[in-house]
């Protein structure tokens, strides 16, 4: 009797449709190309205002035009969804135990999202001053 | 109890005369309480006795009985058909070498649960004469959970990562190297990074998920490996930062 094992062949390129799950972590993943582009723009704009108010006003009308909206619109969708995903994720890389209790995962999960909020309102907070 | 039939797909190879695996389907008579498993034997049992697989307690702790179950890697014995379609597609399991019909070439896991030094090492020895290494319950809850692994390799069988790259250390052998790193009674943690903080440790990982998913005992090797991340990171910075290093 001879040994001849068979390795079944894996696609590089079609993998992530087998399972909704592979889905959904390569919808995750995807989000940061948006975040990305979305962090360019903001580069980009830092160097505009760094060149002038000539050169700043542009940039804000470029903002202003219809694609841009729509960009900013599907970046904003992706970067909830980025940051939903992860959030989610976070009981499971810092697990928190207290003596023999461990915290359960919402809390840790709701203490991400209240970090968001804060941060969020020092923001506006700042950029309104 | 009702009867009722149900088509098996089964992934049948024999190496000796196929060049490549291919679907039998069999009809089988069940009862409303199987699993899979039932399921398989019947077939062994009653219509084919040529079908090779490997299975063994029939109750979810021995780890042997993983396939694949309409593409999601499960063990047989705890599928309940119930909850199955009437016709149920059965292959070995995924991104393994098929040996023979359903049983898989598991040398490689073995050789990375092997690679990651899965046992105790102490900071010093201890005498059977010396009394045990004394463990609050508090110590034994932070790795307690990491002990559960039954070694079926579902883990393996869910891992994209693992089926494009097979040096990919894995779920189960990076969650057993945690397990032992949390031990209050181990100190071998530095001994395990050579394999466990490698390329093909945990960096490998991209966070799919879906090993931890898949679990058929709530280990959750992904969050193990996320963890082991988060120490690994940690530990270079506090290298980085050590004065008159190298």
């Amino acid at each position: 009797m001879s040994r001849r094992p068979y390795r079944r062949p894996v696609s590089a390129f079609s993998w992530w449709l087998a399972q909704p799950r592979y889905v959904r972590y390569m919808a995750r993943e995807t989000s940061s190309v948006f975040i990305g582009a979305y962090t360019g723009v903001l580069v980009v704009g830092l160097v505009r205002l760094s060149q002038g108010a000539e050169a700043w006003n542009s940039f804000v009308a470029a903002l202003q035009t219809p694609a841009s909206v729509a960009f900013h619109l599907l970046a904003l969708a992706f970067a909830l969804y980025h940051t939903t995903t992860w959030f989610n994720v976070t009981p499971k890389a810092m697990p928190m135990q207290i003596g023999e209790t461990r915290l359960p995962g919402n809390v840790i999960i709701g203490a991400h999202y209240a970090g968001w909020a804060v941060v969020s309102a020092l923001i506006l907070f700042l950029a309104g001053g | 109890m009702s009867e009722r039939h149900i088509e098996l797909e089964i992934l049948r190879y024999n190496p000796e005369t196929d060049e490549a695996p291919a679907f039998q389907t069999y009809q089988v008579p069940c009862q409303e309480d199987w699993v899979v498993l039932d399921a398989v034997n019947y077939v062994k049992d009653e219509l084919d006795r040529t079908l090779s697989y490997r299975w063994s307690c029939h109750m979810a702790v021995c780890g042997s009985c993983g396939v694949m179950i309409n593409g999601e890697p499960m063990l047989s014995c705890k599928a309940f058909l119930r909850d199955l379609p009437d016709r149920i597609r059965i292959e070995p399991l995924a991104n393994f070498p098929i040996e023979r019909d359903l049983v898989v070439v598991l040398d490689d896991f073995m050789d990375k649960l092997d690679s990651v030094k899965p046992f105790l090492i102490p900071r010093e020895e201890k005498t059977v004469e010396s009394g045990v290494h004394i463990q609050t319950p508090a110590q034994l809850d932070r790795f307690k959970q990491y002990t559960l692994c039954i070694n079926c390799s579902l883990c393996y069988a869910a891992c994209p990562q693992y089926a494009h790259d097979n040096n990919f250390v894995g779920p189960a052998a990076l969650a057993l190297a945690h397990r032992y790193n949390l031990d209050s009674r181990d100190v071998g943690r530095t001994a395990r990074e050579d394999v466990v903080a490698s390329n093909a440790g945990i960096w490998e990982c991209s966070f799919v998920g879906a090993c931890s998913e898949v679990c058929p005992h709530d280990v959750d090797p992904a969050g193990a490996i996320q963890q082991t991340k988060i120490a690994s990171t940690v530990d270079y910075f506090k290298y980085l930062l050590t004065p008159g290093r190298g």
